[in-house]
């Protein structure tokens, strides 16, 4: 497969359009429809999709789980899933009808004409084969290098391209011998193995650190700069934002707004799109509500039940001092997780923390929640011993603090219904436990035909707010939030929020709020923690933290999150910087 | 654990050790000690059984049921050590078994590691040819079916139900009369050849691969759905060609961990086919020693089972890593 570029390298960002459409279209779909099942079973998972796309463009399918742009992309090298009925009047790849393509056909096809980077680097690595195996798989199973030095030698060019640092260790090392970046990184470099005029990434920086996911940007970036095609599918409007030309929105299997990017971000005519746009948290979200569609109960600016309000300074909840954590590796090394936070949370507050992944944040609410004993330093809960007694003693005064954990499902009782669920996390002493289960039914905005639910058969948001229901349940004085809203759908995700939000104003609870997401952090807390490698390396006010950092960490931090290149109109318009984020 | 603790300084032996020689170790030492509780169980029931064990070995011997004199017996109790303590005889067998001596049988008077010796490569050919020939059915069937649900999948995956739950000798006596008999594909007398240990060993490997069918069955299932499977497939791969280079080597790892168990079941279960197909072996060795109360023969063929049971398990342990290298890397 020769590289030849029907434009050259794309000398800027702005190519003019016309000039685009005037050369051959690389892809080419009229109404692509998708279906599973049969029968009664039969569902329509994209519902007569078109689009178009030309060498060295970049498209961005956008939604929500469900939206069917994964099914989409997936059609386009034939693999739509098991069980799909794939019809399309036209789908053709640089002239070639796809459609007539037989099994081996396709298999020729897929890979060398287009690369497939799928959503999650951590599980699409074969976990038992080193690295270097699954890249040189493409080049054995078309040939395009016979000898196995090759290949290797291949390989560690792959590596080198995408930026892996050590190629020729890294090419023997398995998948969890590397970091998540550098998992991603390595399947680009398997989907790029062949020079494919076309790489499609489902999701590509979803699961990586913010510093990370801006490098992963950078490198598909450059791909597309070196004159590929480039289709990116993802539910984040910011990532996309950066980096496509057109953006197609879809929801239900529909298209539901297609456009250039300058048009869809600074002048969405969708209602979804705008509530897309609207739904992300920031700091100009702060103090409003993410999803319209849903009212607040209870009068947020009311000072009465604010403690911020309050005259007196409010009472301290919770104080961590000088805690350190430290576990033994599996080689018996030593690796500190927590090392001397300290921090103190008073009533009606929230405090966030955020860090990237191994910063030590999720095992602070494992010691805030007295889980495990600090080995340095102690917690103090309401004004008492917390992290160090022993949990007979501690057992009593646990309805004071509760839990909201990232993943919900893996937190319930898979057979239990959502009734006993919420009546088993009640205080034993509770009067009215039926009463009480309504009043949790409508703190959460459930209605009573969910009680006999369990929770496989509630939606992500459902799940997250029984998870929430739960917590609040024994009336606790404070609630520990481990990325509650990470595996949430953008708009599931703002109403999550906004329900954390009302239940604060409406019982008064507090939060420690932790997240590797400095958007959703920034949108809730009112005090922020920076955690890295396991120390805090600066804390204060949320918009403090976040629009003057002072430590370089944190402003690295604050630089590498995506943002929408262009606000819609009526926010504050940034004028596009190429390539730079805001 | 503190050896490798206190010699932190060299770094170079420590990570030998701790990723090579301490793992092994560590297992050997385990194995050791299963195989020493095995004997001293099968010590105490010998030791603790009813009966005067004098009085047996001469009846054994004289194939009579009559009560021997007193000096009779002092006599076989000095000779079998009898008269000397029970800790005294416990440590005489321990360095016994050490040194590969297992005593003599009641009936024959020849050592037990002998007899047990020239029974053993009959019943152990019959093992490893079952465990083969049950891993290449399970294989064979679930590969090309696992993950589908086509009217042939359903019906294989329910053969392999019935398959697991069928009991050997009933599939033996099936396969006797209708290949043997009926057919006359292979002798009814199993000799020692390859078409002997044909029938005995499929009968054992039907409900073997049932067993390991449905195990590697539904990870196969499972792991058919991961994202690693599906990109293998975008680069171009087929769907045979994901299954076999992709997907087996997840799917198998469960079933190794079961041929540990099913080596040693095996081992068992032979004995019940060596009867039913008239082979040689440590089944029919057992059944006779069992019948005619030859308390050491019967003690020898179980220390020597649970033996190789314990060197099954080693061997699974040690081939694990090779298939899953998460094991050794992390």
């Amino acid at each position: 497969m020769t590289d030849t570029l029907e434009h050259g390298a794309r000398p800027a960002r702005a190519v003019d359009a016309r000039a685009n459409a005037a050369a051959p279209r690389l892809l080419d779909v009229a109404n692509l429809q998708v279906s599973f099942g049969r029968g009664a079973h039969h569902v329509a998972a994209v519902k007569g999709v078109s689009f178009s796309l030309h060498q060295g463009r970049c498209l961005a399918i956008v939604g929500e789980s469900g939206s069917g742009k994964s099914v989409t992309a997936r059609s386009l090298v034939g693999l739509p899933g098991t069980g799909a009925t794939l019809h399309a009047d036209r789908l053709a790849f640089d002239g070639r009808d796809l459609t007539r393509l037989s099994h081996r056909a396709w298999r020729a096809f897929r890979g060398k004409e287009i690369g497939f980077v799928l959503q999650d680097a951590l599980v699409s690595l074969d976990p038992l084969r080193p690295v270097g195996a699954e890249i040189a798989e493409g080049l054995r199973l078309h040939g395009a290098a016979r000898s196995r030095e090759e290949r290797a030698q291949r390989v560690v060019d792959l590596l080198r391209l995408v930026g892996v640092p050590e190629p020729e260790l890294k090419a023997r090392q398995l998948p969890q011998q590397l970091s998540g970046g550098q998992r991603q990184r390595a399947l680009i470099a398997a989907a790029l193995a062949l020079d494919p005029r076309l790489l499609i990434a489902d999701e590509p920086t979803t699961a990586l650190d913010v510093t990370i996911q801006a490098q992963v940007l950078a490198l598909l970036e450059e791909t597309r700069a070196r004159g590929k095609a480039l289709i990116l599918i993802s539910h984040d409007l910011a990532v996309v934002s950066r980096m496509a030309d057109e953006v197609l929105v879809m929801r239900d299997g529909e298209v539901v707004e297609r456009g250039v990017a300058e048009q869809i971000f600074s002048d969405p005519r969708h209602d979804y799109t705008r509530r897309l746009i609207a739904a992300i948290p920031s700091a100009h979200s702060r103090g409003s509500r993410l999803a319209p569609s849903s009212a607040p109960r209870f009068d947020t600016s009311s000072a009465a039940l604010d403690p911020r309000h309050a005259a007196a300074a409010p009472e301290i909840l919770l104080r961590a001092d000088g805690l350190v954590k430290r576990f033994a590796g599996p080689d018996r090394s030593v690796h500190t997780a927590v090392d001397g936070v300290s921090f103190e949370l008073r009533r009606g507050e929230t405090l966030g923390i955020v860090g990237e992944s191994g910063s030590g944040k999720s095992t602070v609410a494992r010691l805030v929640m007295a889980f495990e004993p600090p080995d340095v330093g102690s917690v103090t809960l309401l004004g008492e011993d917390w992290g160090t007694l022993p949990e007979a003693a501690r057992r009593r005064r646990r309805r004071d603090i509760s839990i909201v954990y990232q993943d919900p499902l893996s937190s319930f009782d898979p057979r239990w219904t959502v009734g006993r669920i919420l009546d088993d996390a009640l205080p034993d002493d509770e009067p009215d436990r039926r009463g009480r289960i309504a009043e949790l039914f409508a703190l959460v905005g459930f209605s009573g035909s969910l009680a006999h639910r369990r929770p496989l058969e509630l939606s992500g948001g459902q799940r997250q707010r029984l998870a929430i229901a739960r917590a609040v349940a024994p009336r606790p004085r404070l609630i520990v939030c481990d990325e509650p809203v990470s595996a949430l759908d953008v708009s599931i995700q703002a109403q999550v929020l906004d329900l954390l939000g009302d239940l604060k104003a409406e019982l008064g609870v507090s939060y420690l709020f932790i997240s590797h997401d400095l958007g959703v952090v920034h949108h809730i807390s009112d005090r922020v923690l920076v955690m890295n490698l396991g120390r805090v390396v600066e804390s204060g006010e949320a918009d403090e933290i976040f629009l003057k950092p002072r430590v370089d960490y944190t402003k690295r931090l604050v630089a590498a999150v995506p943002r929408l290149a262009h606000r819609a109109a009526g926010d504050h318009p940034t004028p596009r910087a190429s390539g730079a984020v805001a | 654990m503190s050896a490798a603790g206190r010699s932190a300084l060299a770094p170079g032996p420590v990570v030998i050790w701790r990723r090579w020689l301490g793992p092994t170790v560590r297992r050997l030492l385990g194995a050791i000690a299963v195989f020493w509780a095995v004997a001293s169980f099968t010590f105490c029931i010998q030791a603790l059984l009813p009966g005067d064990r004098a009085e047996l070995i001469l009846n054994v011997a004289a194939g009579t049921f009559t009560q021997p004199t007193a000096a009779e017996l002092a006599k076989v109790n000095a000779k079998y050590g009898f008269d000397a303590p029970l800790v005294v005889q416990y440590l005489r067998y321990l360095g016994g078994l050490v040194q590969g001596d297992l005593g003599a049988s009641y009936q024959s008077h020849r050592p037990v590691l002998h007899i047990i010796a020239e029974q053993v490569p009959p019943t152990i050919g019959l093992t490893l040819s079952a465990l083969l020939l049950g891993w290449i059915i399970a294989i064979v069937l679930t590969v090309p079916t696992a993950g589908r649900h086509d009217p042939l999948s359903r019906a294989v995956a329910s053969f392999q139900v019935a398959a697991a739950v069928a009991p050997p000798y009933w599939i033996g006596s099936i396969l006797l009369v209708v290949l043997a008999v009926k057919l006359r594909l292979v002798p009814v007398e199993g000799g020692s050849g390859l078409s002997g240990v044909a029938l005995p060993a499929l009968a054992l490997a039907i409900p073997l691969s049932g067993f390991i069918g449905q195990v590697i069955r539904e990870e196969f299932a499972r792991v058919l759905d991961q994202p690693f499977v599906i990109s293998a497939r975008m680069r171009g791969m087929s769907d045979l060609g994901v299954r076999l280079l992709h997907v087996l080597r997840h799917a198998v790892l469960p079933g190794i961990t079961l041929s540990g168990w099913a080596l040693g079941a095996l081992f068992s279960g032979a004995a019940v086919i060596e009867t039913v197909f008239a082979r040689p072996g440590l089944g029919g060795l057992l059944v006779a020693a069992t019948s005619a109360r030859d308390v050491p023969l019967v003690t020898g063929i179980i220390v020597a089972s649970a033996g190789m049971y314990i060197i099954a398990n080693l061997l699974v342990d040690i081939a694990y890593p090779i298939i899953d290298p998460r094991i050794k890397a992390s």
